[in-house]
C-alpha cells in the first residue's frame, strides 16, 4: 500500500503546516473517546434484564477490566510500535491506528451482540487499546518537525485533543444509544458499529492530510539557533542508547509522580468533593465539578505546553512540581474555611497541570534526545501512563479507606492523601531537578544516522 | 511549487481542516460547560 509511505507524503515546500495539527486532531479527538467508556457500563450491565441487570447480565467490576485492558494496551503498543513508527511515517500509524480503534469497536459489537465478554475484552481492550497507544504517538514527530521552533504548542495542540475527545464521546455515545434503544434492545451494539464506522472514518480523514517535510524544510523566517540552548540537543540519541541513559528514567518518573498526583485524584473527583462539602455539593454539582477539572485539565494540555517553549521544559515541570505541593497542601485547608471557590480553583489549576505533564513530555524529550526517534523514545515513556494508572488510583483508594476504617472522619479522610500526593510531587521535583544533558558518548555518530 | 511549477494556496484547505475539528470539540466543550455550571446553582 504505496500510498501510506513515508515516501509519498512528502509536502511541496509550499505546503502549510498549519495542515498538521487538525490532521493530528482527527487523530487524538476520537482515541480521546476512551475517558468516556464509563458510559456504556450502566447500560452493558442491562443488556438481558434491559429495565433491571439480570442474573445472567454482566457486572461493573468485570466491564472495568474493558477499560483496564485497554489501557494497559495503550501502553504497550505505544512501547513497541514506536520505533516502527518513526520508520513507516505518520500516515501509515494513523490508518493503522484507524484500523485498531474503529475496528476494535466492530469486534466488540460482536461481542455485545452474542453477549460474550471475552469477545468486547479482546475487542475494544486489546484491538482498542493498540489503536489507542498507535494513535497517540503516531502524529508527535511529524507535528514537532513541522513545528521545530515551536514543538510545545504544536504537541500540546493535538495532546489537547485526547482531553477533549471525551467530551464529544460521552454525549454523542448517550444520545446514539437513546436513539437506537428499543424495549428488547439497550442499543450498545448498533452505536458501537456506529462509533466504530465514524472514528474510522474521521481518523483516516487525518491520515489523508497529513505530510512530512522535506528534508531541508525550514519554517519561514526559522534560522535553528547556532549555539542550542542548555539542555536542548542538536544532536541524534538512538532509542535503545536512550534507555540506557539516566535521562530516560529520570524522566519516566517525572511524568510518572506528575500524573499519579492527578489521576489518583480525577478519578475520586465526584465522591470526594461531596465528602468534603457534605449538605453543600450535591451529586449533580459533584458532576459539574468533574466536568469542570476535564475542562482544566484539555486547557492545561495546550496552554502549559505552549508556555514550555518560552520558559523551556525543565522551568514548566519545576512550576508543576512547585505549585502542586503548595496546591495539595492547602486543599484541606479550603475545605477547613469552606470555600468551594478556593477549592475547585486549586484542583483545576493541579489538573491543568496533570495535562500539561502529557502535553510538554513530547518536546521535552525531543530536546534531551533530539527529533530522530522521538516517537519510539516517547511510545516506550508512555509505560510511565500505564504504571500511574494503577499507582494513583490505588493510592487515593486505599489511604480513604484506611483512614475511614480508623475512625476518620469522612470530611477529613482525603488530608492524608493530600500531603502524600504533595511528598510525591516533591520527589518528582528532584528527579526533574537532576535531569541534565545526555553525555556526548550516548549521540549518534553522522555517519550512523538514517536518512531523513 | 507544486510539480506543474504553479503555487497552491492551501488557506481553504486549512479553514474546512481547523472546522472539521474544532466544530465537535467546541461541540463538546459547551456540552461540558454547560453540565459544570451546576456547580455554581
Amino acid at each position: 500500500m504505496s500510498i501510506l509511505d513515508r515516501e509519498h507524503i512528502v509536502a511541496p515546500m509550499t505546503y502549510n503546516r498549519w495542515l498538521v495539527p487538525p490532521a493530528a486532531l482527527c487523530v487524538h479527538l476520537c482515541i480521546g473517546q476512551a475517558y468516556a467508556f464509563s458510559v456504556f457500563n450502566l447500560p452493558m450491565t442491562k443488556l438481558i434484564g434491559i429495565a433491571e441487570p439480570a442474573p445472567d447480565d454482566w457486572s461493573i467490576p468485570a466491564l472495568g477490566w474493558i477499560f483496564s485492558i485497554a489501557i494497559v494496551f495503550l501502553g504497550l503498543s505505544a512501547a513497541v510500535a514506536g520505533t516502527w513508527l518513526d520508520r513507516v511515517g505518520p500516515r501509515k500509524a494513523m490508518f493503522t491506528a484507524a484500523c485498531c480503534f474503529g475496528g476494535g469497536f466492530l469486534v466488540s459489537a460482536i461481542g455485545v451482540a452474542t453477549h460474550q465478554l471475552w469477545i468486547v475484552y479482546l475487542g475494544y481492550g486489546v484491538l482498542g487499546g493498540c489503536g489507542l497507544g498507535i494513535g497517540y504517538i503516531s502524529p508527535v514527530k511529524t507535528l514537532i518537525t513541522w513545528f521545530p521552533d515551536r514543538p510545545g504548542m504544536a504537541t500540546g495542540m493535538a495532546i489537547m485533543g485526547f482531553g477533549g475527545g471525551a467530551f464529544i464521546a460521552s454525549p454523542l455515545s448517550v444520545w446514539l444509544m437513546s436513539h437506537f434503544k428499543t424495549e428488547t434492545d439497550m442499543g450498545v451494539t448498533a452505536t458501537f458499529v456506529t462509533l466504530g464506522i465514524v472514528y474510522f472514518v474521521f481518523m483516516s480523514i487525518g491520515a489523508v492530510i497529513v505530510r512530512v517535510p522535506a528534508a531541508n524544510w525550514r519554517p519561514a523566517g526559522y534560522t535553528p539557533p547556532a549555539q542550542p540552548k542548555k539542555l536542548m540537543t542538536d544532536q541524534t540519541v538512538h532509542v535503545d542508547q536512550a534507555l540506557k541513559t539516566p535521562q530516560f528514567y529520570l524522566l519516566w518518573w517525572v511524568l510518572c509522580l506528575n500524573v499519579t498526583a492527578g489521576i489518583g485524584v480525577l478519578g475520586q473527583a465526584s465522591a470526594m468533593s461531596q465528602e468534603m462539602f457534605p449538605g453543600r455539593i450535591t451529586a449533580e454539582a459533584a458532576a459539574g465539578f468533574v466536568g469542570l477539572l476535564s475542562l482544566f485539565n484539555m486547557a492545561g494540555r495546550f496552554f502549559w505546553a505552549s508556555t514550555s517553549d518560552f520558559i523551556g521544559r525543565k522551568n514548566t515541570y519545576f512550576i508543576f512540581f512547585a505549585l502542586g505541593i503548595f496546591l495539595y497542601a492547602i486543599v484541606p485547608s479550603t475545605a477547613h474555611m469552606g470555600s468551594i471557590v478556593l477549592f475547585v480553583l486549586c484542583y483545576g489549576i493541579i489538573l491543568s497541570m496533570y495535562g500539561g505533564g502529557f502535553a510538554t513530555i513530547p518536546a521535552y524529550l525531543r530536546d534531551i534526545f533530539g527529533v530522530q526517534y522521538v516517537g519510539a523514545i516517547h511510545g516506550r515513556l508512555l509505560t510511565a501512563w500505564s504504571a500511574a494508572g494503577v499507582f494513583g488510583p490505588v493510592l487515593v483508594n486505599y489511604i480513604r479507606e484506611y483512614q475511614i476504617n480508623n475512625g476518620v472522619a469522612k470530611a477529613d479522610a482525603y488530608t492524608v492523601t493530600m500531603y502524600i500526593m504533595a511528598g510525591l510531587l516533591l520527589i518528582g521535583s528532584l528527579c526533574n531537578l537532576a535531569v541534565k544533558a545526555v553525555h556526548d558518548r550516548h549521540h549518534l555518530q553522522v555517519q550512523d544516522q538514517p536518512a531523513q | 511549487m507544486d510539480g506543474n511549477g504553479t503555487k497552491k494556496d492551501y488557506t481553504l484547505q486549512v479553514i474546512l481542516a481547523w472546522l472539521l475539528v474544532g466544530i465537535p470539540l467546541i461541540w463538546g466543550v459547551w456540552k461540558t460547560a454547560l453540565n459544570a455550571m451546576k456547580l455554581f446553582q
